[in-house]
């Protein structure tokens, strides 16, 4: 580490970010991700055509996950709901 | 009875190439039979790297569709004794390869050589998975950079799944090769490094090759950067193809080189 490094100590290092997140991305495709369920994207659709009859959302306000822990698979359903309140 | 190696990494520009042209030429150095294939139907290169773009009469593709036999579309490389090239055809696209053709192909070259070097195209699709379906063991070549990982990531998924030994219930021999690696830049925390690498992809480690200037020169020159004894990245072939074959050689090009005092005080 060179001198004028000392006042940048806090940062975190680009290398550092990048193993993290690489860490996570094959993680994923280990445990099985690459295969996940086909219907996944046509729920999502229709999901967010249900939802639409009552709130306007966006197209990403449906956001599915799969997650898989030892024998279980953990299906992760978030929605985005815009705050009407200011309406 | 020969040994089949594919060189691949699925991200593009990665070093393939470069790394099939330097470990055939190697391995042919060391008194090994080495015949080395283009898989890039359409994007024909390794014979520009290898210096023999002038050469090509029939290719990979005439041999298949039986239009050439194998003797007339190997090319003899001129200054190595052993070594042999199968150029890529220029003007067909990828599904002029068929499986049951390649299969023929490759039977045949096990029958003369020692080893077979398949160089892979970029990406996943057809030619790719081609070069990889009948291997024995992968050099799977990866830049120390998120994309590139990630796409090896993938490529080992599909040596581990799709690939002839794989459907055997064997499995695939994969090797992890290093390249346009910058100590320096490890060192300063901006790059990631051989451990990272090989902890995230779980592979073991054939080989680091530096980022060199003498990766252009020797490509300019169609002569396998291996060949040029005194650039760090032919050194670097020169160990790996070594190590391939059982000898023990030390990583090299791992650590930054020594400053000075100023210079470490003043490194920006």
């Amino acid at each position: 580490m060179g001198f004028l490094d000392i006042f940048r100590a806090n940062e975190k290092k680009s290398a550092v970010v990048a193993k993290e997140r690489l860490q996570l991305i094959v993680a994923h495709r280990r445990a099985g991700n690459m295969e996940a369920p086909v219907f996944l994207a046509k729920m999502q659709e229709d999901l967010l055509a249900v939802i639409r009859k009552y709130v306007q959302v966006s197209d990403d306000a449906v956001k599915i996950d799969v997650e898989r822990d030892g024998e279980m698979e953990v299906l992760e359903l978030n929605i985005v709901v815009p705050d009407n309140r200011t309406n | 009875m020969a040994k089949i190696i594919v060189v691949t990494s699925g991200k593009g520009g990665v070093g393939k190439t470069t790394t099939s042209a330097s470990f055939a030429c190697g391995l042919a150095q060391r008194g090994k039979k080495t015949v080395v294939i283009d898989f890039d139907v359409g994007l024909r290169n390794l014979d520009l790297i290898m210096g023999c773009e002038r050469r090509v009469v029939y290719d990979f593709v005439n041999v298949i569709h039986g239009e050439a036999n194998l003797r007339q579309a190997l090319i003899k490389d001129k200054r190595f004794e052993h070594l042999y090239i199968l150029a890529a055809s220029q003007t067909r696209d990828k599904d002029a390869l068929t499986q049951d053709g390649v299969q023929k192909v490759l039977e045949d070259l096990a029958k003369e050589f020692d080893y077979i070097v398949c160089d892979s195209p970029a990406g996943i699709e057809k030619g790719a998975m081609l070069a990889m379906h009948f291997a024995d063991e992968a050099l799977v070549v990866t830049n120390p950079e998120v994309s590139s990982v990630r796409d090896s990531d993938r490529v080992l998924g599909i040596l581990q799944s799709k690939t002839r030994q794989a459907i055997n219930g064997n499995h695939v021999k994969e090797h992890l090769v290093l390249t346009r690696y910058s100590a320096a830049r490890v060192a300063n925390g901006e790059m990631l490094s051989v451990e990272d690498v090989k902890e995230i992809l779980a592979i073991d480690l054939l080989g680091i090759v530096p980022e060199s200037q003498s990766v252009l020169n020797s490509s300019n020159a169609g002569l396998p950067v291996i060949a040029e004894p005194h650039s760090d990245a032919g050194q670097a072939y020169s160990d790996l193809v070594d190590r391939f074959l059982g000898e023990n050689r030390p990583m090299r090009f791992m650590d930054v080189e020594k400053k000075g005092l100023l210079g470490r005080i003043f490194r920006s």
